[in-house]
Order: structure tokens, then sequence, then C-alpha cells
């Protein structure tokens, strides 16, 4: 069996905020072998960037992380500072989101890529890192000749792709893509993944995607795991994920996204009533039975479901799931 | 960097130049149509006398007359003559400027350069004693008066200890050359340029550590993290340039001052400057002396302004490259 990439066990996450413990993560298991890709949705707030953050040990230092997080078989949180920044980019970078803000914008793209290659290995010489440098943009589809542009002049996709050719810089083993297309129009964000997806191929990276917009996961990830205020509520395959959602809350995020060719679904995009949950003040029992459409008055207020099979390769933390009527 | 960008910042500042040296010789009319009446008023000059006087100053042309003169003259470099010591007022001026280049030159270089850095670090260790104490010390030194600070430090190190001069500008007669004649400056420059370092930190130090607070949560200083960098090079190479933009325009300005910036200062401490010219001329008045200075004082706030709006064009390349 070929070790894992990444994988969370029992991952809690807590964040101090004006002295109040602020749960954003509450027990996460997930696993990404070599290669793999995984999707992992839900709204803002659920702890899906909290995740990305743990992983490189990026959070406030107040934060309280407990559980493992393996990166190739070693625990990141029992590393010391010296080896966390060794980790950190070698073994697995992330493609952060803003696509505005997440470059030094007095530093050239160039030198910003430079940068990350002469971190991790001080030998190189000038002259292989620029080549190096120009190497990587070309791979995302941008010409050599613009590192030596400042980001101002680059528009949202072709830094975006800056950012991707920044995070492959180390040839790192798993790629982190924290909402890589959020800010993009839907052209861009088309030309953005489909470089991720060639990347991921053929740099043979394991990919962890994290995104509020599950239609992008479908065709870009082989799993899919929806999460709901700290926790994933579903998790299989992406296509069955996708179309045939086990947990209520999956279903609503879902079919919040028109069918193409179906005229019916766009007029009618339906939506979840309701906020988020409030991370200091979470609805005892099941923690969607506030929202959920199709909620049963007298267990779920007070039964907390954690995952159960919910089919092949698939779970779900639904009371509706498993038994006799699972299908 | 951008031609159009230089060719309009050197022309406002032209502009601004024109405006100031006509501002400058109405501000010094406005007084008093007579500035021959209005000096010595209450003297017993004879007729002849104040012919002559109003002669020298040419009070007896006509305004538009008089303007074309002062323009003229002004543009060759000639401020007129002093009242008091019947010296051109460009003497004067030159005599005292060097004095006060070293002494708020110095002062304002190195309050720059101790405030950036306890800005910085205080915003790096935001919240912890370091920033505490350092914002303390800043908030203190800023809101003290520059010339109750000076009687402070003059009494306390001059006057009690005898560790510095109480003034001037080298011991009295001195006839040392070379390093001795330097040395014996220095002795004396030092307590008035701490007590101008002084004043001049919190400015620095506050405005950095703002900047620097702004900085601390862009997200690219989260990437550099990712990374891999230590948390000094995330500082150094990416926090610190991006925090130090505001900062430029602020000391060029800042720059500006030197020539008008220590009145009172070099008042209490007896330093030949310009500021100590300018409290003299004030006292007398002398008025030719003062309109020179005036014009020196707006032309170097012009010139430095300038300087930092180009500055800040070379360094940050959103400006330069739009």
């Amino acid at each position: 069996m070929t070790e894992a990439v990444l994988e969370l066990r029992d991952l809690h996450v807590t964040y101090r905020a004006a002295g109040v413990d602020v749960p954003a993560v509450r027990g996460v298991d997930l696993t990404i072998g070599p290669r793999d890709t995984l999707g992992l949705a839900g709204e803002s707030g659920c702890g899906k960037s909290t995740i990305a953050g743990a992983v490189l040990r990026l959070l406030p230092r107040a934060t309280r992380v407990e559980g493992e997080i393996l990166l190739e078989g070693q625990d990141v949180l029992k590393l010391r500072p010296g080896k966390v920044r060794a980790v950190r980019w070698t073994t697995a970078a992330i493609v952060f989101q803003g696509a505005l803000h997440s470059l030094n914008p007095v530093q050239r793209v160039g030198d910003q890529i430079a940068e990350a290659i002469e971190t991790h290995a001080r030998t190189r010489s000038r002259r292989t890192t620029t080549a190096r440098v120009g190497e990587l943009l070309e791979r995302v589809g941008l010409p050599a000749r613009r590192r030596r542009e400042y980001p101002h002049q680059l528009s949202g996709g072709q830094r975006q792709r800056v950012l991707i050719a920044l995070a492959l810089a180390c040839e790192p083993a798993l790629l982190i893509a924290d909402e890589p297309t959020t800010a993009l129009d839907v052209m861009v964000q088309a030309q953005v993944l489909s470089v991720l997806e060639d990347l991921q191929r053929d740099a043979g990276l394991a990919l962890l995607f994290i995104t509020h917009d599950l239609s992008v996961l479908r065709s870009s990830c082989r799993r899919l795991a929806v999460m709901y205020a700290g926790r994933i509520v579903e998790e299989g395959p992406s296509g069955a994920v996708f179309d045939e959602p086990r947990h209520p809350y999956a279903r609503a995020l879902a079919s919040a996204f028109p069918t193409i060719g179906d005229p019916a679904s766009r007029y009618r995009p339906s939506g979840l009533a309701g906020d988020p949950p409030d991370p200091t003040a979470l609805p005892t029992g099941c923690p969607f039975h506030p929202r959920c459409p199709v909620v049963v008055d007298d267990v779920c207020p007070s039964l907390d479901v954690r995952l159960r099979p919910a089919g092949p390769a698939r779970e779900a933390a639904c009371v509706h799931v498993g038994g006799d009527d699972d299908g | 960097m951008n031609p159009r960008f230089v060719v309009a910042k050197v022309t406002g500042a032209i502009g601004t130049l024109a405006f100031v040296l006509a501002f400058n010789f109405f501000l010094f009319r406005v007084v008093d149509d007579n500035p021959v009446d209005n000096l010595f008023r209450g003297r017993n000059l004879s007729p002849t006398q104040i012919a002559s006087l109003e002669e020298r100053f040419g009070v007896g042309d006509p305004l538009a007359l008089q303007f074309v003169k002062y323009v003229r003259q002004t543009l060759q470099g000639d401020l007129g003559l002093s009242i008091k010591s019947s010296r051109p007022v460009s003497d004067v001026i030159m005599d005292s400027l060097w004095p006060t280049v070293w002494l708020v030159g110095t002062a304002t270089a190195l309050s720059m350069v101790i405030g950036t850095l306890l800005g910085i670090h205080a915003a790096w260790k935001r919240g912890t004693v370091t920033d505490s104490s350092a914002t303390a010390f800043s908030m203190i030194t800023y809101s003290m008066p520059d010339f109750w600070m000076a009687m402070v430090l003059l009494a306390a190190f001059a006057i009690n200890l005898r560790w510095f001069p109480t003034g001037g500008f080298e011991d009295a007669g001195s006839t040392a050359t070379g390093l001795s004649a330097f040395l014996d400056q220095a002795h004396h420059m030092a307590l008035p340029a701490i007590t101008l370092t002084l004043g001049y930190i919190g400015e620095y130090m506050i405005l950095m550590r703002a900047s620097m607070l702004d900085t601390v949560s862009e997200d690219y200083l989260q990437l550099a993290r990712a990374k891999g960098l230590r948390d000094t090079e995330v500082r150094r190479r990416h926090a610190v340039p991006n925090a130090l933009l505001p900062l430029v325009s602020l000391s060029a300005l800042n720059f500006g001052y030197v020539l008008s910036g220590a009145i009172a200062v070099e008042a209490i401490y007896s330093w030949p400057g310009l500021g100590r010219a300018t409290f003299n001329a004030l006292e007398g008045p002398d008025f030719p002396v003062l309109q020179g200075l005036f014009l020196l004082f707006s032309a170097s706030v012009i010139v430095a302004n300038l300087l930092a709006d180009l500055l800040n064009g070379y360094l940050d390349p959103r400006v330069r490259l739009s």
C-alpha cells in the first residue's frame, strides 16, 4: 500500500478571538493518496480554508490545532519550526485565492517565484534559477519574459497562473488550491481550471481543491467531500456525490447550480434558507437541523450523527442515510 | 519612469515656486504701505533720511514697478539688504545655512532611522511590551514642545551635569582646526541635535507602525510565510518594502523643513543657524531678511515635495509604470 500524501486524523482547529474559543474544524478525517484529487466544498466559514492553513501551520499563533496532520507520513504538528519551514512549499504548496492580493506588489513576479526556489535550494546559481522560473511560467501558459513584470501589469487570470507556477516551484507532492478561481470571470476561470488539471495530470501531483463551487469540483476531482460547520458531512466519488447527494446539505449545495440544458432549474435555483451557523453557538444535535428541509423533529435536535456508510465508497452524516433505506 | 509624470511634477513645482515668489512680495507689502514708516515708527528721522531710505527700498515707485524689480533681482540672486546690518540678505543667509543643515539634517536623518526601526519592531511584535513601550515613548516625546524639551535638557545636562556646553557653535575664540574643531563643534551640537531627534522620532515611529500593521494582514505575507521563508525574511523582503512607501513621502517632505524647522531650539541653544537668524530678524524687525528667509524656506519645501513625488514614483512600480 502506498503512503498517503496527506492524511488528517481527527483534526480539530479552534481559533481564539477576543477571549472566546471559536471551533472552526471539529474532527475531520481525510486521506489523499499520490496523484489523487480531492475536492473540499462548503459555504464560507465552514472551515475548509482553515484546513489549508493548518496543513502548512500558517494559522495565527493563538490557534489550537489538535489531532494529526500527516504529510508524507510525518506529523507536521510535531515538527520543530525549522523543519516546518523546510516542509512548506517542498512537500505541500498552496495556490492562494487572492489573485489580487497574494502577490507582493513591489516585487517582480519572477523574483517572487525565484525566492521560493532559492529558499529551499540555496546552491542553485542565479542563471539556472532564472531558467527554471521561465520554464514554470511557460508551463502555466505565460511567456517566460513576463517574469520581469509586476503583479499590477498582469490580468487577474494571469496573476492566478503566476500563483500556480509559484506553487509548482519546488515540485511539491501535494498542491492545495484554496478557492483558486473564485475572483475570476467564467471564461478565465475555465482557463485556470484546465491549466490546473493538466498540471495535476502531467506532474503527478496530489490535489486538494477547496471551493464553494461544487460544479467546478465535479469535473476536476476524483473524490468530493462536503463540509458543514467544521465537519465533513458527505464524502464519495465526485460524480455520485454531485449527481445524487445523500446529505440534505450536499443536496442543497448541488442544486444551487442550474443544470445546463434544463431551463426549469435556471429559473428556480433552489437556495438554502437561513444563515451558516455561528461557530461559537452551534445548534445541538445535528448542526444542520435548523435549516434542514427533511428534519426529523424528535431525533435531529438531539442526535449528533457522525459519518456512516452511504453506498459504495461513500459516507454521509445524516439519520436518513444507512440501514435498510440505503440504496 | 514615465517622462510625462516627471514633466508634470516639475512643471507643478515651478508653478508653485512662481506663486510663492509673488505671494512673498505682496505679503510684506500688505503689512503697511510704507515699510520705512513701519520700521522706523517713533524715531526722529529728517526728511532727507526718509527720502534716502525710501529710495533704498524703492518705496516711492508704483507697486507694479516694485514687483518687477523684486522679481528681476530675486532671479539674479539679489535678495536686498538687511536693515539691521546693511549686509546683503544672501550673505546673512549663507552664513547661517551650514550650521542649520548640520544640526537639523543630522537630527532628521537620525530620527528617521531610529523612528522607522522602532515602528517596524513595534508592529511586528504587536501587543507585546516592546510594542507598548516603544509606542508610549514615541507618543510622549512627540507631544512634548521642542522649546520645553530644549530647556529641560539644557538645565539637566549643560547646567547641572556640565556634560555639554550651554550653547553656541564652538568654544568662544576657538582657533582649532581639523579634527579638534570638528569634535568641538560636535560637542556643541550634541544637545540641540538630541532635542530635535527626540522631537522628530515619534512621527516616524507612529506612521511606520501603522503602515506595518496595514501590511501585516496582507495576503502576500501569508504566501511568503507559506513559501518557507523565515520570519525575519518575511519582514525584511515583503513587509518592510511595502510599509515604507508611505514613509518615503513624509521623509522627503520633512527634509524640506530642515532649514526652517528649528527656530525655537536654535534660539535656546544660541546655535548660529537659520532658525536663530529668523528669530533675530523677527526681533528687529528686519523685513528684507525675513522676506529672503521665507522665500528660501518655501523653496526648500517645494523642492523636497518634488523629490518626494519623484522618489515615490521611482520606488512604487504601480506609480512608475502606469
